[in-house]
């Protein structure tokens, strides 16, 4: 009779909320920068490899001597210089969005790779760094499994969850949010209202890249410690899905993350459990089949930004 | 920010004082490629005046706004407003110094709120928070003031295009706009909308607002401007006194050559070619829907239908054309019940198609003459056999078209893209009449071209009319309909009223029934103004 329900009992088991959480974060920084990015009216495809030159940077750079939160910054520099790449052409030049995307992750992703061997030829298990440690909240983290899951992360989560709140606060609050949104909608609106329409969508694009370097950086500085090739694995494209499964809405994007997050870690858990009678990759399949029916079902009444992956050229018709 | 002139100095009560100048442009020249479309123009406009600016479509009269307004940069000239030269290329700055444009294809994001869409750009970009109340008070008053009430908060998509147009003027009068350019307003209203616009218009004016009008509307033009000036092939040709104008005058100005209208004979219709009985659809896709719909046209008949886009004309050109089956209802062509609706069984059915948007689903703008022109019959003996074209046979075929119907400036071999609207539409009419239909679908055939066109396109309808084919003529342009159909019927939220012999019917009592009334009681201003409030 136990083993019967050792399916339900994981949900009780706070330690599953805290991975939940966890693996959540990077998925949060990814799908908010991308949210920002097709705001604007440019589709981000590059966020696989922004993701991975975060990770790599920020583990870089504090393997060096730097700060933790100096390696987060250096991190979002990086992710926002190829982020103003993208920006440069498919805003000014009207290249193909996908096109370009696609290109940037790819040379992001293998300039990582470069890089890391450039700086650490002769190494062949990458050397750990002293991370993130998790901060307790006072007061907070003694709630049952809630006070853990949320109170007892690293600062990179917390900072994670603020993020969305500001990022929300600026798009539907302030005047650059509502030139971001329009700039998405109806470009030429925008520019009818005197707006810079190229400055903002390459704003948007540098700042939303940023964050997703933010997100890459995350994995290495807060979750394994060490940076790995190919240790993204998918979690960009992902994001991808995840901003259309929040219909652009930074607020859905954090529920998102965390559902999908939790499928994942459940999942896992479900792994240890059935042991081997099924083949694990069964259940690591398992959170994308999830979030394809999950986009099936939301995306059906999903208000797109209507100007999403068209070039505007000034003073064309 | 807005320190290149104090609008506040410039106060209502020194409109009065003198008829200043407030707009000069100097020898405005902007090339296009080979096209001049702005020839040395020189234009004043003083304050508290309403200017026409008259032209054909493709005269210019959008691209020199578009300079004015700071969309294109002029090759050369210059601009003064209130004395002061204008940067170009730079619609800021035409906004702070008091330039406001209301363009024909609104510029306003559906998926925001009228008050998102008036704001934008009006608070510095960095601020941290933004004052929507007072905003919305703001915007309110002026609503008031002016007769254009709209509700702040609704999507723009919730909005008639008539209140989009509010918007789009709003967004202008918010910024404190002194000189008000409007680019086709009336285009998208009924003839009672226009009534109230050009009352808003006498508001803005009084209210010290100088406008320019642009238009190819004649009417329109002796109505509601000062003074008129003609543009033709970018150049300006005429500068007249509404006062001193006459109606033949400026049309010989605007379009430079006797044009001949075609002459509408008295014909006997024949046998029924198409009935509709009670035709139900459902709304999908955008598509409005068709309620219990009956109509039955003749063969030499062109029967015309009026209405406000988007109440229907789709959903029957769509449905004539095979594209969707009706609900209920049943389609007879020559007596016989249509149960096979698709394209091809249509085009079968001797039914030609000339389409409401020539660019998406006439053409296909990559492909040449020729191939276009055999599209619709690519599948006849003549053309294909065995799976393999006859090109020489198309190529025969893509000339006697281009020569037929006058289809000028490329080769059969040449994109289709090349072409200017009218010799595009010329394409579509050549292979439509080659097919010797004995139903035609026009809808909205003279949408977009020039007098000249427009006369060519109906003389031609006339001419399949007198060989007695039946014509469905779908039109938002109320003279074309009464200028070449038999009978006329209006469409009102997909409701089709019974025809009316266009001799028994006015403009005046068509736009009655385009607003859904069929007496003149109220106005369906009422219930938008309702909303607002």
């Amino acid at each position: 009779m136990e083993t019967s329900f050792a399916w339900l009992e994981i949900f009780l088991n706070a330690s599953f909320w805290v991975a939940a959480v966890r693996i959540a974060t990077p998925l949060i920084f990814g799908t908010l920068g991308e949210v920002i990015c097709e705001r604007a009216g440019v589709l981000n495809l590059g966020i696989e490899g922004i993701m991975t030159i975060g990770a790599m940077v920020g583990w870089m750079a504090v393997y060096q001597g730097a700060g933790l939160w100096s390696g987060v910054l250096l991190a979002a520099v990086c992710g926002g210089t190829f982020g103003l790449l993208h920006a440069m052409l498919t805003v000014p030049l009207g290249l193909s969005q996908h096109v370009t995307g696609i290109g940037i992750t790819l040379l992001a992703t293998s300039l990582s790779s470069y890089v890391y061997r450039l700086i650490l030829p002769e190494v062949s298990s990458p050397p750990r760094i002293q991370a993130f440690e998790p901060l307790e909240i006072p007061g907070l983290s003694s709630i049952p499994i809630i006070g853990e899951a949320l109170f007892k992360q690293t600062p990179l989560t917390y900072f994670a969850f603020i993020s969305v709140i500001v990022v929300a606060y600026v798009l539907y609050r302030t005047p650059v949010g509502l030139a971001v949104q329009m700039v998405g909608e109806n470009p030429a609106a925008a520019e009818a209202q005197g707006l810079n329409v190229t400055l903002i969508r390459t704003g948007a694009v540098v700042c939303g890249s940023a964050f997703m370097a933010v997100g890459g950086a995350f994995l290495t500085m807060s979750a394994f410690n060490a940076f790995f090739f190919n240790m993204i694995n998918g979690r960009g494209w992902i994001c991808i899905a995840l901003v259309v499964f929040a219909s652009w809405r930074p607020g859905k994007a954090l529920l998102g993350a965390l559902l999908f997050a939790a499928f994942d870690a459940y999942q896992m858990r479900l792994q240890q459990l059935v042991g081997t009678e099924i083949p694990y990759q069964i259940f690591l399949m398992m959170p994308y089949v999830l979030s394809i029916l999950a986009l099936i079902v939301m995306s059906r009444r999903v208000g797109y930004p209507q100007a999403l992956m068209i070039p505007y050229r000034k003073g064309e018709r | 920010m807005r320190n290149v002139v104090k609008r506040s100095e410039i106060d209502i009560s020194e409109k009065q004082a003198a008829a200043e100048v407030v707009l000069r442009l100097r020898g405005i020249t902007k090339v296009f490629g080979s096209l001049v479309a702005n020839d040395d123009i020189n234009l004043e406009l003083k304050s508290g005046e309403v200017l026409a600016l008259l032209g054909e479509n493709g005269a210019g009269k959008t691209t020199l706004m578009n300079i004015l307004f700071g969309h294109y940069v002029a090759d050369s000239g210059s601009i003064e407003v209130f004395g002061h030269p204008i940067p170009q290329g730079s619609p800021h700055a035409a906004i702070e110094l008091g330039i406001g444009m209301v363009h024909q294809h609104f510029t306003l994001a559906d998926n925001l709120s009228v008050l998102d869409n008036v704001m934008l750009g009006t608070e510095p970009l960095w601020s941290l928070s933004s004052n929507r109340r007072a905003s919305r008070i703001r915007l309110e008053k002026l609503g008031e003031r002016f007769g254009l009430q709209v509700n702040p908060n609704v999507r723009v998509a919730e909005l008639s295009i008539g209140e989009r147009q509010r918007v789009e003027i709003l967004k202008a009068l918010y910024r404190n706009a002194r000189i008000l350019i409007l680019d086709e307003p009336t285009a998208v209203l009924t003839p009672q909308e226009t009534g109230t616009f050009f009352e808003t218009l006498k508001k803005m004016v009084s209210g010290g607002l100088s406008l320019i009008f642009i238009s190819h509307k004649m009417q329109e033009v002796l109505a509601i401007s000062d003074r008129v000036v003609v543009l033709r092939d970018g150049r300006l040709v005429a500068e007249i006194k509404t006062a001193d104008a006459s109606e033949t005058e400026l049309a010989q100005a605007m379009v430079g050559r006797n044009i001949e209208l075609p002459e509408r004979k008295a014909l006997k219709a024949g046998e029924s070619v198409l009935k509709l009985k009670s035709v139900t659809v459902k709304a999908e896709d955008g598509r409005a829907a068709l309620s219990s719909v009956s109509l039955d046209i003749r063969a030499s008949e062109i029967v015309g239908i009026a209405g406000v886009s988007g109440n229907g004309q789709t959903a029957i050109a769509d449905l004539i054309s095979g594209l969707f089956e009706p609900q209920s209802g049943t389609m007879e062509l020559h007596g016989e019940v249509v149960n096979n609706f698709t394209p091809r069984n249509m085009l079968r059915k001797k039914v030609g198609r000339i389409p409401e948007d020539r660019h998406s689903q006439g053409l296909i703008g990559d492909m040449t003459l020729a191939e276009n022109s055999i599209s619709e019959c690519y599948r006849e003996p003549q053309f294909s056999s065995y799976g393999w074209q006859n090109h020489l046979n198309r190529q025969r075929f893509a000339e006697n078209v281009v020569s037929k119907f006058d289809v000028r400036g490329y080769s059969a071999n040449s994109p289709v893209r090349l072409l200017s609207g009218g010799n595009m539409q010329k394409l579509i009419l050549g292979r439509v009449l080659s097919g010797n239909p004995q139903l035609i679908l026009a809808n909205q055939p003279g949408r977009g071209l020039d007098v000249g066109a427009v006369a060519y396109v109906h003389e031609q309808l006339l001419v399949a009319r007198a060989k007695g084919a039946a014509i469905l003529l779908i039109s938002e342009d109320l003279e074309e309909l009464l200028q070449i159909s038999d009978r006329i019927a209006v469409i009102h939220r997909g409701r089709l009223s019974e025809t009316f012999p266009r001799e028994s019917i006015s403009i005046a009592q068509l736009g009655l029934l385009m607003t859904g009334q069929q007496k003149s009681s109220t106005t369906n201003n009422q219930s938008t103004e309702a909303d607002a409030s």
